[in-house]
């Protein structure tokens, strides 16, 4: 095993694909003479060259539209946009055309493509440079959405995004960059569509994304000390869902809550509420709880009061365990 | 000089779009095909001249306005014509309809319901030829009121920076669904555009399929060997509505007559005859076979399943 940062594993994972497959090159701005604005394709020009690592215009259509159609002739684009909030200048390429080229023309392409891209405030970026918009792209048929929170998964699920024959929404976090984690020296790959059980427990489940999982993890070991044991469930996948691990769970400890750094209101966890309610009543034992951002832009300063936290799933645990 | 065998072919192609739109909008007419359709009439030299200087290898992205193009690359009419009519059989198994009709092997990239929405696309194609190393070409067809689009810039910007193998074909037919050039842009030729990309622009007549093709086969040969994309700006005429159904009500009944006197199935017609390349009687055997081709797609079409419950919910995922 060895220790390496988030951002390092992401390039680690770049550079072992492209190693591995010809096919997999790398576009979008500052990506290949600067090594990424956040450094994650650090060193991959030099080794692989100008054919494949390619810095563009800031034209976030432009390089969206050309990984799909290099997509359509077999290769396997991994085009960087900057910023998560970016996206939304080139949503008409996301959602009209990524997501819905496979189906619309009938099943006659694969589109082995991945879109990679930072979530997440907690550095002062501001409201246009720290939306977790996750909510958005789950809702459209067509595209899978990853949400890796370690630096062991963000590795072995970008390997697996890059292999995938379909479209994946790759959701890094910027506040995650910098975090330290154990990977082993050889190769693995993590699969899409199953999530992970990062801490058991059988009082309460603790269904959370990205950064979140790190805060609920947080708060289950200061819940523990109250006798109260938490099973924290990393999705690490939005779409597919695991809706099987999560029904395993609920099952087991007939209390939910879901803990997202986005917005709560219209987040993933209305959808996974929604779900468990629809199919799993039975086994609920009070209401399902969400914890997540306030109804409000992502404000530049202080962020302490807006980001959600382990206190915020402490209190959301202790609330549904009254029930 | 052009060769003959290929101006009969062209003139064949070009009669057949002409036919084939003529039906459809008979068949729309009827009620018997779902959604919507935007024919082309009037416009066919453009997609003829275009597609005759590709090769059968060569990539193109198409519009909602792109039967023409479609039948000039190559499409097969029974699978074009079941698809419009949304049917298992078309290229896109009838999820496609006449605005999305697609076909890998033809090289028919997409054709695409968001204008200027396959511009940025078409860049992907053109780069995997880059990439692999091989010559092929992409042709990327849209229309006056794309190159007001963001994406258009964008991708003309790219394209040039990276010298991709690409002919912007822009088919000008003067009128952006209902509103008329002059109140969405300020040129007058749309091919000055291309300067600010640093790459040739050039205006034709889209009416004179031989001009086109003549342009066409210069902007191809470019791209082939690595000297960058054209913005080709053909201007032409739009006879009919934005869509099947659309009275025009915003368009001078003058101005709907007088397109007529542009067409260019005609034009070529009446060239190729003083030519003696084709005899009337050519010109009738031309459209007895285009006639029946038709008849057989039509025929096939309405044979043709809807598809079921159950390949509703297929190709989400490979």
């Amino acid at each position: 095993m060895k220790e390496v940062r988030y951002i390092r594993a992401i390039t680690e994972a770049l550079r072992e694909e492209m190693a591995r497959d010809e096919a997999v090159f790398v576009v979008g701005e500052d990506v290949a003479y600067p090594g990424g604005s956040f450094s994650a394709t650090r060193g991959l020009l030099e080794e692989f060259g100008e054919r494949r690592v390619k810095d563009t215009p800031i034209s976030e259509s432009a390089i969206v539209g050309l990984a799909l159609g290099a997509a359509t002739q077999g290769l396997r684009p991994v085009a960087e946009i900057m910023f998560m909030d970016f996206l939304a200048v080139c949503m008409d390429q996301i959602v009209n055309q990524v997501a819905k080229a496979r189906y619309m023309f009938g099943g006659q392409y694969r589109l082995p493509m991945v879109i990679r891209t930072p979530c997440g405030g907690g550095l002062n970026a501001g409201p246009q440079h720290s939306q977790c918009l996750e909510a958005w792209f789950a809702h459209v048929p067509g595209l899978k959405v990853v949400m890796p929170a370690t630096p062991y998964d963000v590795k072995g699920l970008l390997k697996t995004a890059i292999r995938d024959d379909n479209p994946v929404l790759f959701v890094e976090n910027k506040a995650l960059y910098g975090l330290k984690g154990e990977i082993p020296e050889e190769e693995y790959l993590v699969p899409i569509g199953q999530a992970d059980v990062k801490r058991p427990g059988r009082d309460v489940t603790v269904v959370a994304t990205s950064r979140m999982v790190h805060q609920s993890l947080e708060a289950a070991q200061t819940l523990a000390k109250e006798g109260i044991e938490a099973e924290v469930i990393d999705l690490m996948t939005i779409t597919p869902l695991d809706k099987e691990a999560i029904f395993k769970s609920v099952e087991k400890t007939s209390k939910l809550v879901i803990a997202h750094e986005a917005v709560k209101a219209f987040g993933i966890g209305a959808e996974i509420s929604a779900m468990v309610c629809e199919e799993m009543i039975d086994c609920l034992d009070g209401p399902i709880l969400r914890v997540g951002a306030p109804y409000t832009p992502v404000p530049f300063s202080p962020e302490r009061f807006y980001l959600p936290n382990a206190e915020d799933v402490i209190q959301a645990v202790r609330k549904v365990l009254e029930y | 000089m052009q060769d003959s065998h290929q101006m009969l072919s062209m003139f064949s192609t070009m009669v057949k779009i002409r036919r084939v739109e003529e039906r459809l909008l008979d068949i729309f007419a009827q009620g018997k095909i779902p959604g919507f359709i935007h024919v082309s009439i009037g416009q066919e030299a453009v997609p003829v001249g275009v597609c005759s200087a590709l090769r059968p290898d060569d990539y193109i992205s198409n519009t909602h306005r792109g039967h023409g193009q479609a039948i000039a690359k190559g499409a097969d009419l029974k699978r074009f014509m079941a698809e419009i009519y949304g049917r298992i059989d078309g290229y896109c198994k009838g999820r496609a309809g006449s605005m999305h009709i697609a076909s890998r092997e033809l090289g028919i990239i997409g054709s695409n319901g968001v204008v200027a929405g396959g511009i940025p696309i078409s860049l992907g194609t053109a780069f995997a030829s880059m990439y692999k190393g091989n010559d092929r070409v992409t042709a990327c067809f849209f229309g006056d009121g794309a190159t007001n689009e963001g994406a258009f810039h964008e991708s003309l910007n790219l394209a040039a920076l990276w010298n991709l193998p690409m002919v912007f074909c822009c088919e000008n037919n003067g009128w952006a669904e209902f509103t008329p050039q002059k109140v969405h842009t300020r040129l007058e030729d749309l091919s000055l555009r291309a300067a600010a990309y640093g790459i040739p622009g050039v205006t034709v007549d889209g009416d004179d399929v031989l001009k086109v093709l003549k342009e066409a086969e210069k902007a191809v040969a470019r791209a082939r060997k690595g000297e960058g994309p054209t913005l080709l700006e053909c201007k032409t005429h739009r006879w009919f509505g934005h869509f099947a159904g659309d009275a025009q009500k915003y368009r001078s009944p003058k101005e709907i007559e007088e397109v007529r006197k542009f067409d260019p199935v005609l034009k070529f017609q009446n060239l190729l005859l003083e030519m003696k390349v084709v005899t009337p009687k050519g010109v009738e055997e031309i459209e007895a076979r285009v006639k029946a081709e038709i008849d057989e797609a039509v025929a096939f079409a309405e044979n043709s399943p809807v598809s079921g419950m159950e390949d509703l919910l297929e190709d989400v995922y490979a």
